[in-house]
């Protein structure tokens, strides 16, 4: 089974080497998707042999993950992991995300933090995590614990699926909307995280009232919209 | 005539061959001129024939001609705006969608740029 481990970055430069060091062990490969930085992220990743695709200019998270995605689809990788380039997420611990999808029973596993043996989050995280998981549990029957990660891991028909209908801003939510209503097996596995090395999140206080609207009205209407899959092999 | 109609025939006068002088400079698109001309051409007339607009004004029970005026102003612009909504979405998926292919499209040439020198040595 080939694998590739995409890496989203925007101006990770200070992070980006300890990130790729951390995927020694990960045998598959790495493709950094570098979403027009500023700095020399696209240059270091290419130092230390790793692929890299690069934007003309900044297009959000959503639509650098699916740029990853849809290299994967093009080149037809089986599996596609997203691995942020900010240092949270640990190499040792992909094993865990890839398990379920290279036996066949997942589609799109999600590493998550809030699960017994996970990390403690920050209170208004928390409470918007819990909004999110009340709000896909009613749309689309299912307990995501943590569904603002973005530790996860895709199989061959979440590939092809989100290399066509991927959200740009605050996707993860989205997605998995999306991935369930397609009939695709969404399961969700405890994973150790780190603190981030360097840098900010992208979602400030000030933005999560933004981020809780929007998110809630794409995951309302996606849930109004029919099958993307329909009728195609 | 009165002031008030001279002012405002000559000001949709002025924003018609304003669309038209737009148009020629190639900085506005004929299919979306068009909605401007016969919005000029439309007040022209209102203009012209107060008539008009009082016996339409009254046929849907608007007692203050005028009235009618601003509201079919305030659809029209209502419809426009959310017309340019839409473009603008649509514009900024093609953008998106262009953005990503030209990154991967950038990198198949550089791989093949590379492969390329490996079997020139």
């Amino acid at each position: 089974m080939r694998i590739l481990a995409i890496i989203p970055a925007f101006n990770e430069a200070r992070n980006i080497t300890a990130v790729i060091e951390d995927l020694k062990s990960f045998r598959g490969d790495i493709l950094v998707v570098n979403d027009g930085s500023t700095d020399d992220t696209a240059a270091i990743a290419k130092s230390l042999g790793a692929e890299v695709v690069s934007h003309p200019f900044n297009l959000g998270i959503g639509g650098t993950v699916q740029t990853g995605l849809r290299y994967a689809y093009e080149h037809g990788y089986d599996m596609a992991i997203q691995f942020d380039g900010d240092g949270q997420h640990r190499g040792d611990q992909i094993f865990k995300i890839v398990e379920l999808v290279q036996k066949g029973e997942a589609d799109l596993v999600i590493g998550s933090r809030t699960l017994p043996g996970g990390y403690k989050m920050g209170i208004t995280r928390f409470i918007g995590s819990r909004i999110f998981h009340c709000l896909i549990r009613c749309l689309a029957g299912k307990a995501i614990h943590d569904p603002t990660s973005g530790f996860r891991c895709y199989g061959k028909q979440t590939i092809r699926l989100f290399s066509r209908f991927y959200t740009d801003d605050y996707p993860e939510v989205e997605s998995i909307i999306t991935a369930a209503r397609n009939g695709l097996r969404v399961v969700e596995v405890p994973v150790l995280m780190r603190g981030r090395l360097s840098g900010h999140s992208s979602i400030t206080r000030r933005k999560s009232a933004y981020y809780m609207l929007k998110v809630t009205l794409a995951m309302v209407v996606d849930a109004m919209r029919g099958r993307d899959l329909v009728g195609e092999s | 005539m009165d002031l008030t109609k001279i002012a405002s025939l000559g000001l949709s006068v002025g924003i018609f061959c304003f669309v038209v002088w737009l148009v020629r400079e190639r900085r506005l698109r004929e299919k979306y001129a068009l909605l401007w001309l016969c919005t000029s051409v439309f007040v022209i007339l209102l203009t012209v024939s107060r008539h008009i607009l009082e016996v339409a004004a009254l046929a849907i029970g608007i007692y203050y001609p005028p009235s009618l005026l601003f509201l079919v102003g305030v659809l029209f612009l209502l419809l426009v705006a959310i017309g340019h909504s839409v473009t603008l979405s649509r514009l900024s998926e093609g953008n998106h969608n262009l953005a990503q292919e030209v990154a991967l499209l950038r990198k198949q040439v550089e791989d093949l740029k590379e492969e390329q020198k490996a079997h020139k040595l």
